[in-house]
């Protein structure tokens, strides 16, 4: 009786130390814990800086003691650092408690206790790399779009833009205008987590997937194209109404040819497609730290030809967040392994000393070993010989799929997708960009994936 | 300077109430009489440090005259009750004094940082208690019929919970209080004792297994009539407690085991029947996702404790006003949250030592009512106060109990005073069995040296 009830308390206490030793960090930065506002009257709030040392966001203290948070990149880190005046996001969301909690030695703080003087609050580092963002921010120009750039190996987010973007100093003199109903650039929204976009033919990495998975004979599969295809009334043409004639499946899949992956969604079996889009993380929550818009897919069996192939190749329902595809190409690049992505790499105090540090962490298995080998080839030869072609000459080898998405009955309105990765072994980049509005991805997004490249390539070589 | 003298207390603290929890355990130990008085005399010196320092850290803070009228008030009740219990009740059991005064002084600070007035009612009715308290072991002395009164008890308290179905009014989803007049008194937290007399009386009286039916039948339409009124922690309080006396008097492992096994049909039946249980579990199991509604209060509880980590904020340095009816459920949490981890575990390590007190004082009684009756209030005390601080830190889910002594709320300030009384009348009945057995003995003794010394006589004298 008396060891149950011990026992029950050893237990109740053992958790209470458990939870303050190691769970509690997690659950007091949680932006929803209003506690962290009080900490703001005893701590000057930290800098947030790049993985490359440049200072994201610092916080000066005038003469009298007003204080203001300065971003010196401006616009250009805008949805990935955040705000934390009119409310929090971003990274200043996230890391709030850290940047308001002061690790400076306890002689220190004390002597500032007694002067009544604010402690200077810890900073925290980032993974976020400031040429890399300043690059695709850059060559994303004045389009409306987004980029993504992940570390394969880590899961490190390396860069996220997103725009139609804002200036985080003047968030206060932008804030009406910038969340008028009437304003249709919606800049506040993170577009790289929060963006919804129909994938294209970057779907057919997942169409080729499914394929293999279900015909274990896919080397045998041959198709001639004759530029469409028609199923009913319903029909689907290859891009540009080309022709590609005789095809393997890789060469499909490199020339990005709709008929042949129509064709492939009739044959494919409508529950297995919806299963393994689900074990990609469609209709599923995303490890990721900051907000972000859950993909969809929702074909399922009974459903039309048309509908059928429209899905196959990446319109249809389906949707997508950049971030989204970003994940599953680096796993692909990471032998089917898949990292939760992250945006804090460790956190120290203002004199330099490390306070914690942020290890990158396995998620789960998207797929085989096998699976990410065969992926990879055809992703290859979609530079090598097909629709990607722009990124040959790059000087490293580089896998991707681009994608143009119809996203209205215009035809020529069309998203432009890329999303791919570098293949030299070290410490690989997978990239995904959206341009909205703009027409073929091969055309608008592959530029804008080589400009991070090329940055990537020369920051490599020191 | 008062920033520093915040900074200061919070370890002052600490090491007060760490010497105090000590204390707790390492005084019973000793065999030394005047070392353990020198212990006891130790544990309400730093019980005054304590309540001295944190009056004057929220006057500093505040600046108002009526925290220090109200410190006055305080000090005088808690020094009354420690000089006047001893002198009327010499051999009283000083660890359960001290640590109810204890108690009552943690909870006093608390609440006075969480709602002055809420802390003067609450020290009124404290007051009122503790006076009425005094005649307790008196009574329980002289009341020897208290063990035939049985069918009485189960009756009486039956009947109470029933009222609260039909006409009680209802908060926070479940019906837990009568109002007669101004007063809001919450039957469940009395029946609780006539409960524990009922059952100590019935099982001291037989443990055939006819008795015993009749016995659980009763009990279990208690348990029934409180998830009638979805007080669900007091159901699941009630159950636990006549288990343990059940098994504790019939010493039938099957007993208890079969208990066991219908407790959790019942658990899983309540779960799948009341919507405000699956709530809780819900909550409970991953509150960050409902973090707005069903997740708010414990996620603020998690919040608050993990803000305060290992030493606190410091008294009003933290929002515990923040966790929805902090002052009753949650009072925990806002300890945690000002005083710090360190200061939350041992004073929940002093509960422990209280509810070891209660099974010690049960464990050493003859007296098989009495025994069941010290067994089954202890077992109240500590798994009332496993529930809510378990509910608080999230170990389990919370069932909106109160934290013993430190919460607020009259009906249960009254309860667990009476019930620390009575535990106390029958370890001094204990007490006095004691000391006529020790005399007994001696006499005995003496009768025999004395017999041995005249049958000496008698051979000498033949002899002679």
């Amino acid at each position: 009786m008396t060891y149950l009830f011990t026992g029950l308390f050893t237990l109740l206490i053992g958790y209470f130390i458990y939870f303050n030793g190691f769970l509690s960090s997690e659950v007091v930065n949680n932006p929803y814990n209003s506690r962290q506002d009080t900490f703001a009257d005893r701590i000057i709030r930290g800098e947030i800086r790049s993985s490359d040392g440049e200072v994201l966001a610092e916080t000066k203290t005038a003469e009298d003691g007003t204080e203001i948070r300065n971003y010196p990149y401006g616009n250009v880190f805008a949805h990935g650092v955040g705000y934390s005046t009119r409310g929090r996001t971003g990274i200043e969301s996230l890391a709030n408690f850290y940047l308001l909690t002061s690790n400076a030695s306890f002689g220190e703080q004390i002597t500032k206790e007694i002067r009544e003087e604010k402690n200077i609050g810890d900073n925290v580092i980032t993974t976020l790399n400031a040429r890399l963002q300043q690059t695709a921010y850059e060559a994303l120009g004045s389009r409306r779009g987004a980029v993504v750039v992940l570390e394969v190996e880590t899961g490190r987010i390396l860069a996220m833009v997103s725009k139609p973007d804002f200036d985080p100093n003047r968030i206060n003199e932008d804030w009406d205008a910038l969340n008028d109903e009437e304003n249709s650039e919606k800049a506040l929204y993170n577009r790289a987590f929060q963006g919804l976009y129909p994938p294209g033919s970057t779907f057919k990495m997942v169409t080729l997937l499914d394929y293999m998975r279900e015909n274990p004979d896919y080397v045998n599969f041959h198709f001639q194209c004759g530029g469409q295809l028609t199923e009913g009334n319903y029909t689907i043409s290859c891009y540009g109404k080309k022709v590609h004639g005789e095809e393997n499946l890789q060469k499909a899949f490199a020339k990005s040819c709709n008929t042949a992956f129509s064709s492939i969604g009739l044959s494919l079996d409508e529950d297995t497609l919806k299963e393994n889009c689900e074990s990609l993380l469609f209709n599923r929550d995303l490890p990721l730290d900051l907000p972000y818009s859950k993909s969809s897919f929702s074909l399922k069996s009974g459903s039309t030809p048309a509908e059928r192939m429209m899905t196959a190749i990446g319109q249809g329902e389906t949707l997508v967040s950049p971030v989204h595809m970003a994940m599953l190409t680096s796993s692909i690049a990471n032998d089917g392994i898949f990292m939760k992505p992250y945006v804090l790499e460790r956190v120290e105090s203002y004199t330099g000393d490390t306070v914690k540090v942020f290890h990158p962490a396995v998620s789960g298995r998207l797929m085989t070993l096998e699976e990410a080998g065969i992926l990879e080839e055809y992703m290859k030869a979609v530079v090598t010989e097909g629709t990607g072609s722009r990124l040959a000459d790059l000087g490293f080898p580089v896998a991707g799929k681009t994608g143009t998405a119809e996203y209205s009955s215009d035809k020529n309105k069309s998203h432009g997708w890329f999303t791919g990765y570098s293949v030299t072994g070290e410490s690989d980049i997978a990239v995904t960009v959206i341009v909205e509005e703009a027409g073929s991805g091969s055309e608008y997004a592959v530029p804008i994936a080589r400009a991070v490249f090329q940055t990537w390539g020369t920051l490599n070589e020191h | 300077m008062t920033n520093l003298i915040i900074e200061l207390s919070k370890f002052a603290f600490i090491i007060l109430i760490a010497i105090y929890t000590l204390l707790s355990f390492s005084v019973l130990k000793k065999k030394n009489q005047g070392e353990i008085r020198y212990g006891w005399k130790m544990q309400n010196l730093l019980l005054f440090f304590i309540h001295l320092l944190a009056y004057v850290v929220m006057y500093l803070q505040k600046e108002e005259i009526k925290l220090l009228i109200f410190y006055l008030f305080q000090l005088f009740l808690l020094q009354a009750v420690l000089v006047m219990t001893q002198v009327v009740y010499p051999k009283v059991n000083r660890l359960l004094l001290n640590n109810m005064c204890f108690f009552l002084a943690i909870g006093f600070i608390m609440l006075t940082r969480l709602s002055f007035d809420r802390a003067v009612r609450q020290f009124q009715i404290a007051a009122a208690a503790l006076v009425l308290a005094m005649f307790i072991p008196f009574l329980i002395r002289r009341c020897t019929f208290l063990e035939k009164l049985t069918w009485l008890y189960g009756m009486a308290g039956l009947l109470l919970l029933t009222a609260v179905v039909v006409f009680g009014k209802s908060s926070y989803g479940a019906k837990l209080s009568l109002k007669i007049g101004s007063l809001a008194l919450q039957p469940s937290e009395f029946v609780k004792v006539s409960f524990v007399f009922f059952a100590a009386a019935r099982l001291a009286k037989s443990t055939a297994f006819r008795d015993v039916v009749l016995t659980t039948l009763t009990a279990a339409a208690h348990v029934a009539v409180l998830v009638l009124s979805k007080d669900l922690g007091g159901a699941l309080l009630f159950f636990v407690t006549y288990l343990i006396m059940l098994y504790v008097a019939s010493k039938k492992p099957l007993y208890f085991i079969g208990g066991l096994g219908a407790g959790c049909v019942a658990a899983y039946t309540g779960y799948q029947l009341f919507s405000h249980v699956r709530v809780r579990v819900m909550a409970w199991s991953d509150p960050f996702r409902f973090i707005d509604k069903e997740g708010y209060q414990i996620t603020q509880s998690l919040f608050a404790i993990g803000t305060g980590s290992w030493f606190g904020m410091g008294l009003y340095q933290g929002t515990p006003n923040k966790i929805p009816v902090v002052e009753e459920d949650f009072i925990f949490s806002a300890i945690a949250e000002e005083f710090g981890g360190i200061f939350a575990i041992c004073l929940i390590l002093i509960c422990v030592s209280s509810f070891m007190m209660f099974v010690n004082i049960a464990m050493q009684i003859k007296n098989d009512f009495y025994k069941y009756t010290a067994l089954g209030l202890g077992t109240i005390y500590g798994f009332q106060v496993f529930l809510t601080i378990g509910g608080a830190v999230k170990f389990i889910p919370s069932t909106g109990i109160t934290l013993p002594l430190v919460s607020s709320g009259g009906s249960s300030m009254v309860v667990t005073i009476a019930m620390f009384a009575i535990v106390q009348g029958m370890y001094l009945l204990k007490e006095d069995e004691d000391l006529r057995i020790e005399k007994e003995r001696k006499q005995n003794a003496k009768a025999r040296t004395g017999k041995a010394r005249r049958s000496r006589k008698t051979k000498a004298e033949e002899r002679s």
